[in-house]
């Protein structure tokens, strides 16, 4: 480096840091759309919705549907099954939740087969409370799908659904 | 100076020897229409578009899939941006397979936004079939698949005629002459008043072929809108770029020239 | 060179130094020496590490979205267009970016062959560099098959035919290529894998090609050896990487020119039909870049020799240090291979003009003159210039000629002086 750059802090600094300042901005600029093209697309998005035809679901069992990606699992509980869920005291649980905001009908629970501990899907019918167990780590989930015991920080997730009529549900 | 000239001079050949295949390869003169997205910040004409997806619909429809178009598509921006309920009220007018269900049957039900548009055939041999052998070109990029782009298109949908006295034409071949070789499978498909516009437009002839060509250019690029206005701004941030850059150098070099 | 004995100023940066000395690296890049008189035809260079580094990331990207699959490709690239976001940019980035490669590549060569950059002791820089351009025309060709429109099927089955020229294992060559009967499938697949690694060979060779370089250092406009460093020089850093910049960012407005507003313009509108093995296209064209190379390759009307004459053009581009005897270096001073320099730019357009013409009639016999005078060129008129031909007198260093108008006063040197300076 010359030794004279340093003598005149004017228009020459000036011009080289509105360059660089410049030159920055466009390569963020730049940068961007190689970034976002890993974001979910165009198609990806507009299959936000499934709907699913729930008649042939007899009280006690339970189906299991592709949404987004994921398992959705969809039981229809029998009147212990609800019993047991709305008896329980919200101070014992982990993540406190009632069941009738988990269960908008409170026959028909919705809800995303993925525990929130590390992603695995959870067994039905299983585990201390013979409800959900997840095998990977051990976590137990009771009949509204809140966690009860083991690694898991929060209950299973609750995706948006309605009701279209008494047959179907759209999820999402 | 005299070397901007030969590197000019490069670029020319490059893009005459492009002009030269396109030429070559149509020996008609295209009609030329002076199109709202052919400038440097042109867009698409909404109202042209959703005229011409009805014209598609009516009349190219029936024959001509479009495959690679999903009916959100028609709400997206940049394209004829019906309002999601009307774009759902046109999918719903359409049937498609899905399943398997819990059965294992295949069951129809009605299209929705995130379908890709249905097709007129179920396979290219079933299209081949009903038209004769000739198989009606998909038209998702039909306008990038020809030369001469969307002029071609236009000029095609308006080149029929009356054949000369010496070429003799087979049953179910009429002649074009814009079409390679001035045979055409097709029919001329427009004619004035074949359809009823929802707006009100008078059908012309070449009120239809330039609607359906708007659309059909949407249909094969439909981020055009989106690239004519990022392309605008890189090209202002180069030019303001360059400048900086130039003085810049000549900041930095002028450490040295005075030095010799 | 004079950084050998650099040390970083920093504990830790001596620290790491000593155990890989990256600093060093680094100090040596910016302190090269450079000629202080070059113009920008070298800004070429930088250029296409430009060129080279997008044509990577933008296909690392594209490969994320494209599917390998006879069945799937054509459909995959519409989705990248459609769907992904900003994939229409990022492809017609890749697909113009291959145009935009080739073209600085060209420059690049045409400047090495103006200025005679090519000689000793440079040729291993030259040969590096062909080799480096061979393997960018392979790339670009089976890049130009992934999209698995009609020309991409067709110019793979043309080109791959070229090899079953080759007596008796013709057929078995162009099988193993194909691996079956015809290009399908397996041919597109194993191209999509070639055409992710060439890229990164050529990266390899690239490092190379500047590493060679930067033994001998730069040639330069008068084609002289300088003192380095001297009076003559530049470190790169500053001076030559803002004038790179500068070049780079000219050279990105026509890139983004044809990006944002012609895209499809040195593409081949049958591109956007899918490969259909029942039709095949009325003209069948490579793309630009390779059009001269196609035109050689027509102009022989025997299969054999047709194919051997089109490897044979760029072979002779690598032994063209040993064709070309001449002494001086620059055509500055070579005012009878100037003319023929222009020549061969001339011969080469049309060549490529040519190769984008039916192979009929006049076309066919202008692209065998233009063929005959491009060996013509390289294997009869450079030799003979370089015993025959009366050179103009070389200064003797950088800054002389730019002091006093050159060359005239370099002219009153005396020529022994010259000759040992060489």
């Amino acid at each position: 480096m010359s030794e004279s750059d340093k003598k005149k802090p004017n228009r020459r600094d000036f011009i080289l840091t509105a360059t660089t300042a410049a030159g920055a901005v466009g390569v963020g600029a730049a940068a961007w759309p190689l970034i976002d093209q890993m974001n979910p697309d165009a198609s990806v998005k507009a299959l936000a919705s499934t709907e699913v035809d729930i008649s042939g679901v007899e009280p006690g069992q339970s189906i299991t549907v592709l949404w987004r990606g994921k398992p959705v699992f969809i039981k229809r509980r029998t009147k212990e099954e609800i019993d047991s869920a709305r008896s329980v005291d919200l101070k014992d649980l982990k993540h406190p939740e009632k069941d009738e905001d988990r269960a908008k009908d409170p026959e028909w629970l919705v809800m995303l087969g993925v525990c929130t501990h590390l992603g695995c899907v959870p067994l039905t019918d299983k585990g201390d409370y013979n409800a959900w167990f997840c095998p990977c780590h051990g976590s137990h989930y009771d009949t509204s799908g809140r966690i009860r015991k083991g690694p898991a920080p929060t209950n299973l997730e609750v995706p948006k659904y309605v009701f279209i009529n008494s047959k179907t549900i759209k999820i999402g | 100076m005299k070397k901007n000239i030969k590197l000019l001079f490069l670029l020319t050949f490059l893009i005459s020897i492009n002009n030269a295949k396109a030429i070559a390869e149509t020996s008609q003169e295209l009609l030329k229409v002076d199109w709202s997205f052919k400038s440097f910040i042109g867009k698409f004409d909404r109202a042209s578009l959703q005229r011409g997806y009805q014209v598609y619909n009516e009349v190219c429809a029936s024959c001509h899939s479009i495959k690679y178009l999903s009916y959100r598509n028609l709400a997206e921006k940049g394209g004829p941006e019906f309002s999601e309920e009307e774009a759902k009220a046109i999918a719903s007018n359409f049937e498609v397979v899905d399943g398997p269900d819990s059965t294992g049957e295949m069951f129809t039900r009605s299209a929705r936004l995130s379908d890709k548009f249905v097709m007129p055939y179920a396979n290219e041999e079933e299209a081949k079939s009903t038209n004769g052998g000739a198989y009606p070109p998909d038209m998702s990029v039909l306008v990038k698949a020809r030369a001469g782009g969307a002029d071609y298109i236009y000029s095609l949908l308006l080149g029929y005629e009356d054949p000369p006295a010496d070429v003799k034409l087979d049953e179910g071949v009429y002649y074009n002459k814009y079409m390679y070789g001035n045979k055409i499978k097709m029919s001329a498909p427009l004619s004035d008043g074949l359809i009823e516009y929802s707006d009100g437009t008078k059908a012309t002839t070449e009120q239809m072929a330039k609607d359906v060509v708007s659309f059909l250019m949407w249909a094969a690029e439909p981020h055009l809108e989106q690239r004519h206005k990022f392309g605008f701004r890189v090209l202002i941030y180069l030019i303001i770029i360059s400048v900086l850059v130039y003085f810049s150098m000549k900041k930095i070099w002028s450490r040295i020239e005075s030095k010799v | 060179m004079s950084n050998h004995d650099y040390q970083p100023k920093s504990k830790l940066g001596k620290w790491f130094n000593d155990r890989l000395p990256l600093l060093t690296l680094s100090n040596h890049l910016q302190e090269y020496p450079t000629p202080k008189n070059l113009n920008y035809w070298w800004t070429f260079g930088g250029i296409l590490t430009f060129c080279l580094i997008t044509q990577i990331v933008t296909g690392v990207i594209l490969g994320m979205h494209y599917i390998a699959h006879a069945d799937l490709a054509f459909e995959s690239v519409e989705h990248i267009m459609r769907d992904v976001n900003y994939g229409w940019l990022i492809r017609y980035v890749h697909a113009n970016g291959a145009s935009m490669f080739f073209l600085a590549v060209y420059i690049h060569i045409f400047r090495a062959l103006y200025y005679g950059s090519y000689k000793s002791p440079r040729e291993v820089i030259w040969i590096i560099g062909m080799i480096i351009y061979f393997l960018m025309m392979a790339t670009a060709f089976m890049g130009y098959v992934l999209p698995w429109g009609q020309m991409s099927f067709w110019g793979a089955t043309v080109i791959t035919n070229l090899f079953s020229a080759v007596p008796f294992i013709g057929e078995s060559i162009t099988n193993w290529l194909w691996g079956g009967y015809a290009v399908d499938n397996p041919t597109l697949t194993r191209f999509f894998s070639l055409h992710y690694l060439l890229p990164f060979l050529i990266l390899g060779l690239v490092i190379l090609h500047i590493w060679a370089l930067h033994v001998p250092g730069n040639n330069n406009p008068i084609g002289i050896e300088i003192k380095k460093p001297s009076n003559d020089t530049v470190p790169f850093h500053p001076y030559i990487v803002i004038k790179d910049l500068f070049a780079l960012i000219l050279f990105l407005i026509v890139f983004a020119f044809f990006v944002f507003y012609s895209p499809n313009i040195l593409g081949h509108a049958d591109n956007y039909i899918e490969a259909n093995p029942m039709v095949t296209p009325a003209h069948i064209v490579p793309e630009w870049y390779l059009l001269p190379f196609y035109a050689i390759l027509r102009s022989v009307p025997d299969k054999l020799f047709g194919v051997i004459a089109m490897f044979a053009s760029i072979f002779v581009l690598v032994i063209l240090p040993w064709l070309d005897t001449s002494k001086v270096r620059s055509a500055i001073f070579r005012p009878i291979y100037k003319q023929f320099y222009w020549f061969l730019v001339a011969d080469v357009i049309i060549l490529g003009y040519m190769g984008a013409m039916p192979a009929e009639g006049t076309y066919l016999i202008i692209a065998r003159v233009a063929t005959v005078y491009y060996f013509l060129h390289f294997l009869v008129i450079l030799p003979v210039l370089g015993s025959k031909e009366k050179t103009l007198d070389v200064p003797l260093s950088i800054t002389e000629p730019v002091l006093g108008g050159y060359p005239n006063q370099a002219k009153t040197k005396d020529k022994l002086n010259i000759k040992e300076s060489l």
